[in-house]
């Protein structure tokens, strides 16, 4: 009964936020490159690279927002990679983000060796300044990425733009037909995506805590992609799942279970983005052209 | 470009483009270490010094040039788990999972029975490494051919729960001390070491098998198994009728069914051999390497064999002299490390080689694109 009581209690509930916050950014970011028909497997290490760059601007400059910005751009940059090598050049988009994951890995542990002389924990930097809400502790990321979604909904679902890009990732020789620069939307959709996984980077990094750890993002990109599927490719869908697999986060983290073992609570979201794309309980279908390069005048 | 048009070929144009493939994979790696000296150099270092010690520490010595083997086999392993089912069409990124999976469950009957004889104990972990990681294969199998679901989305899934299952949930319901890892396999269930090989009855009668008895030798068994795997599955792919129904599938799936082939049973049966072979590359970790299932054991070993059978084309052989690449690349990176250079550039190399091979492959498509057309014209 206690349990039961705990799980539902509004704190936890509240909580739940706080972990759905990178997991919502990577989520929306994942949304825009795969709608425009874009799969990105390396969220995970956009947001890597995001939370060592937020640490390092931070510290660099002793002003936390600098050290967002950093995060954005390094996500950027990241996000560069892929979109000029897979877009531009069409190589594949798995094999390279798969890289992209390693190179994450590798480069913001050589960086930490080079900058500070240390591999395991960064020396600390300055973090985000703490919002109360509800007399619960929020960095403001937490509400950028709320203020984010109905943004990204209006973007994909209201304006001409958005049209765009979505019939770019159903279809795209049709959309070049029409005279829509396919690759161009692509590269830019790509681009969004590293920027907003490299904010979630920063929200580990000197949101919710003020130093990188290595592989700090510990599969958080994974999940955010997760979040997306389970979210049906939408941004409010998206929004609604990360919320989920946060709350799922906070409950192994926070609540003791007498016959449940947490790391198994752990493993729900996995779970649950199975079933759903295996078609089980309402099936998640990706936009049509997901992952397949765009060569002009092919089809 | 594909390899039922390969096959029609004869010889003499068969042996060019292994050549050109063997070109291109060097030219990627020349030009990835070429890019690492910008990192070396950005770490205040000789790019000298570090790529001698990379040549030291990896084929520099018999003995290193044994342990590149040992850090080879897995790699080797995991990369063969994404090549088969690329052949049929499917990107398997599960290789970390089934590994995991394989590994657990190797490391599980290795410490769970005891009494048994080396000549059961042994085959049964492995056994049960190779079921486990099967029936990591098998649910994304089964998922792809039946229900449709994207088997790289399935299987980054399975990677995810296969670590809470075994490294997290597994190692804490059985560990016996503060080590993050299942207690110590059982003498009976380890794989024999080169290094033993001298000292053993009727193995030690082999004239010059004291070549192996180097203290620091880690090769193990499981290398060996790596070969034998290579060329079961070099006679599978390209002998048999099931290796030409899996070509067949990944060369245009509808057209493989309108010619009878069932799409489904091929995605499915290249998904469990792929991931009884990753789950083999746990057996060896665990029964060979560390002697038990352990935190940090998996090491991304799975997503480097993405880029070892990248760098392999896919080919058994191909993977085996990747595999032992990439192995140099690992161990030579720990002379780096003794030299005072970060071995992390090692890393950073490895994903710069994945880069350059996957961008090259379209430089190749590009320029065979533009050939086409001038003979058209």
């Amino acid at each position: 009964m206690d349990t039961l009581f705990q799980m539902f209690s509004l704190p936890l509930l509240l909580i739940s936020f706080r972990y759905a916050t990178p997991l919502i950014l990577a989520a929306l970011g994942g949304v825009f490159n795969e709608r425009s028909g874009v799969i990105n497997i390396a969220l995970e290490g956009m947001m890597l690279f995001g939370a060592f760059a937020a640490v390092y601007g931070s510290g660099l400059t002793g002003n936390p927002w600098i050290g967002v910005l950093y995060a954005l751009v390094g996500g950027l940059v990241f996000a560069l990679i892929l979109a000029v090598v897979c877009v531009t050049f069409k190589a594949d988009q798995i094999v390279v983000a798969t890289g992209i994951n390693i190179f994450a890995s590798g480069l913001t542990i050589y960086l930490m060796q080079v900058l500070f002389g240390v591999s395991g924990t960064s020396p600390r930097a300055p973090r985000l300044p703490p919002v109360r809400v509800l007399g619960m502790r929020y960095n403001p990321l937490t509400f950028v990425a709320i203020a984010l979604v109905p943004v990204a909904w209006f973007v994909l679902f209201k304006t001409p733009w958005g049209l765009r890009i979505r019939s770019i990732g159903e279809h795209p020789s049709a959309a070049d037909t029409l005279g829509i620069n396919v690759n161009k939307y692509r590269f830019i959709c790509v681009l969004i995506s590293g920027a907003l996984a490299g904010l979630a980077g920063a929200h580990l990094s000197i949101g919710e805590y003020s130093a990188f750890v290595r592989d700090m993002s510990q599969g958080r990109g994974f999940i955010a992609l997760a979040a997306m599927i389970f979210g049906k490719w939408h941004p409010i869908g998206a929004f609604g799942a990360a919320l989920l697999f946060g709350y799922a986060e906070a409950i192994s983290i926070r609540v003791s279970f007498a016959y449940i073992p947490s790391e198994l609570i752990r493993a729900i979201p996995y779970v649950l983005t199975i079933i759903v794309l295996a078609g089980f309980i309402g099936k998640a279908i990706p936009p049509k052209a997901i992952g397949k390069p765009y060569f002009k005048g092919e089809d | 470009m594909s390899d039922l048009q390969t096959t029609k070929t004869d010889t003499g144009s068969k042996f060019i483009n292994l050549l050109i493939e063997l070109g291109f994979a060097l030219f990627s790696i020349l030009v990835a270490l070429l890019v690492g000296t910008v990192f070396i150099l950005l770490a205040g270092e000789s790019p000298l010094d570090a790529y001698h010690a990379l040549y030291i520490g990896s084929i520099g010595s018999w003995r290193e040039f044994l342990n590149t083997l040992w850090r080879a086999t897995p790699l080797i392993f995991t990369g063969f788990a994404l090549a088969l089912p690329f052949k049929a069409g499917l990107f398997n990124i599960g290789g970390e999972g089934q590994l995991l999976v394989g590994g657990f469950a190797a490391g599980f009957v290795g410490f769970y029975f005891t009494g048994l004889p080396s000549i059961i104990h042994v085959p049964l972990a492995i056994l049960a490494a190779m079921a486990a990681g099967a029936i990591w294969g098998l649910i994304p199998g089964l998922l792809k051919a039946y229900k449709g679901a994207h088997e790289v989305i399935t299987t980054i899934m399975l990677n995810y729960i296969a670590i809470q299952l075994t490294i997290r949930y597994g190692i804490d319901r059985f560990r016996t001390g503060g080590r993050q890892a299942l207690p110590t396999i059982e003498e009976s269930a380890r794989l024999v070491r080169f290094v033993d090989m001298a000292e053993m009855p009727i193995i030690g009668q082999i004239p010059l098998i004291d070549v192996f008895a180097l203290p620091g030798l880690r090769l193990h068994l499981n290398f060996i198994l790596a070969l034998i795997s290579a060329a079961v599955l070099w006679y599978l792919l390209f002998k048999t009728t099931v290796g030409y129904e899996i070509r067949a599938v990944g060369f245009n799936s509808s057209a493989a069914e309108y010619g009878g082939i069932s799409s489904s049973k091929t995605i499915i049966l290249s998904m469990v051999i792929a991931g009884a072979l990753a789950g083999l590359a746990g057996a060896g970790e665990a029964l060979g390497t560390h002697h038990t299932f352990m935190s940090g054991m998996d090491a991304d070993l799975g997503f480097t064999g993405i880029a070892v059978a990248l760098l392999g084309r896919n080919h058994p052989f191909g993977i085996v002299l990747a595999g032992i690449l990439f192995g140099g690349l690992t161990q030579g990176g720990l002379e780096m490390q003794f030299v005072g250079i970060p071995s992390e550039i090692v890393t950073i190399i490895q994903a710069l080689v994945i880069f350059f091979v996957a961008g090259l492959q379209m430089l190749k498509w590009f320029l065979l694109k533009r050939r086409e057309k001038g003979e058209t014209e």
